[in-house]
């Protein structure tokens, strides 16, 4: 240890062969030699290795910063503005029905920040007065429960909550891809998808106080206050064993405006377009709803030219967040492969990361928590020598369920689905250190 | 511990117990006593309004196809196009069906080897009840509720009659709607039969139609690249450099030039973004190159840039063609605020422009601003 502080000896800075002329006598070189030592030991402040960032003491340090409260609700980092929530371009023509995708190449853990949240609104969104906000319930017809009732937003906040964290995906989320490559970065390919901690009330409480009658009410349409009056049927299965949430809470505040302040419904692993926001009414009824959203739009064609219809569940899915498209690495060496696994079907069991483009797999590390329908965190080592690279990752469900590959999937759904594309991504690495968006 | 405060105490667990678990009726009113109240009928009729595959829900009513092209020209034209094929914005309604199609409730378009380029409303719809509901609900699109029960019937006896499901001098209503319902082109063409709905409702089946592959080792002999993004697309979404984080193991790539040969170690300098204040410079001067950006907000909110382009025609004149025809006349301010409220047709064509609900302010800020500033 006390090496650390001893000085070295001037002998450290001679040659072999001038300790040697030294030893013969010669001492006149050693005053000239230590000399020299002690000038290159003064210079070393200044030398051009040294880091300035380290050597120029910033403002920050010499200076006043600012004071508490300078922003009564904040706001990340100046740095950080290149995270956005951006528009596909080209992808729609008018912004009210729209999709704004979220920078996953950015994101840490598993909670996305709320306004970067992930959009899609179909006819314009609102900034609801929750004073005048109304829940109703009831029935296709009177006989399916004993009293339609109506709530406030007071009523429903004063009711025995739960928090529940979840992922949210659009049923179009990669659907540019189908067909072949469309877009260039994760943002684009996997950005219909976010995750938050979600506060509500069990839809099942509020049909238990109107008095429904579950033997006959197997199903819930969930309808929108917005223009577009989004409507959705959701199995009554999920609503009696407690999953599905009438939600004011996210993460810790109220529900974003763009996520259908003051209330909207809760459905997990179910796609998004079921999670109505501005949740105004809930009918229970014997029969499905076939709505717009269920019979024009969010149906899968499959290659005998059948739609699949009611197609709900987010099936098992995975995505290597960074390195990804859009990204170059800034050196050779060590790197950390990290992305995102999910499944509509319960928790993540397994995750496998190949940078070989699937000839060889390992297990990746799973980042806790691992919850169910939730998005979990994962990462792999990888070591970059130069050469080129193809990541992957590819999901394993607790049902079982693997995450296919284009190819696996594509012999059963061909392309033109538009909806529920899971296949496993990859990521070309080339030997410029960018990473590109490809399909093997 | 007495018998009684055993009991007591067994009492209490099996209250609690329930409490967490599931309620009857009669215990929720109970607990939660206070919370919600019964809804009038007059509530109930002003919001459930939507109608069901079986038509339950379905208001009394009349529309014919003629009083169907009234309403279809005045209000849905501008979007949905004359004869519902569309502008290039928004989805075909009408065409890929054929006379055939009606009789097999299959749409031979949708079938393997069919080159159909877009799938139309008519070509997916197997229920008759979805279209009537959803222009009920959400339609026209800036006004959505605003139609009269008649005029929801109209419209959709227009729509199948453009499909030709029903003739000309066909009156849609309550009493024939399940006799259309018979004969839509696809109405055999969906199916449940799948795995993705989370419940047992339709039959379906719990096993996953696709399953991947758990192999570890020597998966695949060769690795071929069969897509990739052209290097013309390289920067068909922006400056990529501009969209991912200034620190870290990565940088955004510069797409504003072509990827380089190879690899530059260490070379952050050209890929770092610049510092806030920069960024904020560069998002200016942009913002002054894009014609439009100041009243950007206020086209979008009225969705003027569905039907009107900066430069080149959509379905109505570019907002740069309007400026060109009327920046000399002495009253443009004024005439144009009072267009942009009230709506026109036949001046630019035949494609009508309905009125538009914004305040005189802002018709007089957008006419202003057509007249004065607009300069692409």
């Amino acid at each position: 240890m006390l090496s650390r502080f001893i000085q070295r000896a001037p002998e450290n800075f001679l040659s072999t062969d001038q300790i040697r002329e030294v030893r013969a006598g010669r001492r006149g070189f050693l005053s000239g030699a230590v000399a020299a030592a002690a000038g290159a030991m003064a210079a070393s402040r200044a030398l051009a290795s040294d880091d300035p960032a380290i050597m120029n003491l910033p403002a920050h340090s010499k200076g006043l910063g600012q004071p508490v409260a300078a922003r009564g609700y904040g706001l990340p980092s100046e740095w950080e503005k290149n995270l956005q929530r951006r528009e596909s371009p080209g992808l729609t023509r008018v912004p009210q029905s729209s999709v704004s995708f979220c920078p996953l190449q950015g994101l840490f853990g598993i909670i996305t920040p709320s306004g970067l949240h992930f959009e899609r609104h179909h006819q314009g969104w609102w900034d609801i007065d929750p004073s005048k906000h109304r829940l109703m319930v009831n029935g296709s017809d009177n006989t399916l429960l004993k009293r339609a009732m109506v709530f406030s937003m007071d009523e429903l906040m004063r009711l025995p909550s739960v928090s529940r964290m979840h992922f949210i995906e659009c049923g179009a989320n990669t659907g540019m891809e189908w067909g072949n490559v469309a877009v260039p970065t994760v943002q684009y390919t996997h950005g219909m998808l976010s995750c938050s901690e979600f506060t509500g009330v069990p839809l099942r409480s509020l049909l238990e106080l109107c008095g429904v009658d579950f033997k006959r009410a197997k199903f819930v349409l969930a309808e929108g206050a917005d223009g577009s009056g989004m409507t959705r049927t959701i199995p009554m299965g999920m609503v009696m064993d407690g999953q599905v949430l009438v939600a004011y809470g996210q993460n810790g505040e109220m529900l974003r405006p763009e996520n259908g302040y003051p209330l909207r419904l809760v459905v997990p692993g179910v796609q998004g377009v079921s999670w109505v926001k501005y949740l105004r009414r809930i009918e229970v009824g014997d029969m499905a709803y076939a709505t717009k959203d269920e019979s024009i739009h969010y149906m899968d064609l499959m290659p005998d030219g059948l739609h699949r219809q009611y197609t709900s569940i987010q099936e098992v899915k995975s995505v290597v967040t960074s390195p990804s498209g859009g990204q170059v690495l800034l050196a050779k060496g060590f790197h950390t492969i990290t992305g995102l696994a999910w499944s509509g079907r319960g928790k993540i069991r397994r995750v496998d990361v190949s940078v070989d483009g699937g000839k060889n797999w390992k297990p990746a590390r799973l980042e806790g928590p691992v919850l169910s329908k939730c998005l979990t965190r994962f990462n792999a080592d990888f070591v970059w020598d130069g050469k080129p690279a193809f990541f992957q990752s590819r999901a394993v469900d607790e049902s079982g369920h693997v995450q296919p590959t284009y190819g696996e999937l594509r012999r059963v759904r061909a392309s033109r689905s538009i909806y529920h594309n899971n296949a496993v991504q990859t990521w070309a690495l080339g030997e410029n250190g960018e990473v590109t968006n490809v399909q093997l | 511990m007495s018998s009684f405060s055993r009991l007591h105490s067994a009492l209490i667990l099996a209250l609690s117990i329930s409490a967490g678990g599931a309620y009857a009726s009669g215990q929720a009113v109970e607990r939660y006593s206070g919370i919600g109240r019964p809804a009038t009928s007059a509530e109930v009729g002003a919001w459930d309004i939507d109608v069901r595959p079986d038509f339950k829900g379905l208001p009394k009513g009349r529309g014919s196809v003629r009083q169907g092209e009234v309403v279809w020209e005045s209000k849905c034209a501008s979007c949905h196009g004359t004869f519902g094929e569309s502008s290039d914005i928004f989805t075909p309604i009408a065409g890929g069906t054929t006379a055939e199609d009606i009789k097999t409730g299959r749409v031979a378009s949708l079938m393997p080897g069919a080159n159909q380029p877009q799938r139309t409303a008519l070509m997916k719809m197997a229920t008759l009840s979805t279209l009537w509901d959803y222009i009920n609900r959400a339609m026209p699109w800036n006004a959505p509720k605003s139609l009269s029960t008649d005029e929801v019937y109209a419209a959709t006896a227009y729509i199948l009659n453009l499909g030709g499901i029903v003739p000309a001098d066909f009156t849609l209503s309550d009493a024939n709607i399940r006799e259309v319902q018979e004969r839509l082109p696809n109405r055999k063409g969906t199916t449940t039969a799948h795995a993705m709905w989370p419940g047992t409702e339709f039959g379906g089946t719990r096993k996953p139609d696709v399953q991947g592959s758990t192999c570890m080792r020597d998966c695949r002999k060769e690795v071929v690249v069969k897509s990739f993004l052209p290097d013309y697309a390289r920067n068909a979404h922006g400056q990529l450099a501009e969209q991912t984080r200034v620190v870290g193991g990565t940088r955004g790539a510069d797409t504003n030039r072509p990827a380089p040969e190879s690899f530059r170690p260490n070379n952050i300098q050209a890929l770092s973004s610049p510092a806030p204040a920069a960024i904020k410079n560069i998002a200016s001067a942009a913002a002054r190159e894009t014609p439009g950006t100041s009243v950007m907000p206020l086209l979008q909110k009225n969705a003027c840039i569905g039907c009107h382009a900066m430069d080149g025609k959509l379905v109505g004149p570019s907002f740069k063609d309007v400026a060109g025809k009327y920046k000399d006349r002495a009253d443009a301010v004024n005439y144009l605020a009072g267009k942009i409220k009230g709506g026109g047709q036949g001046v630019w064509g035949s494609m009508p422009m309905p009125p538009q609900a914004l305040s005189d302010a802002e018709a007089a800020q957008l006419a202003q601003w057509l007249v004065r500033d607009f300069s692409p």
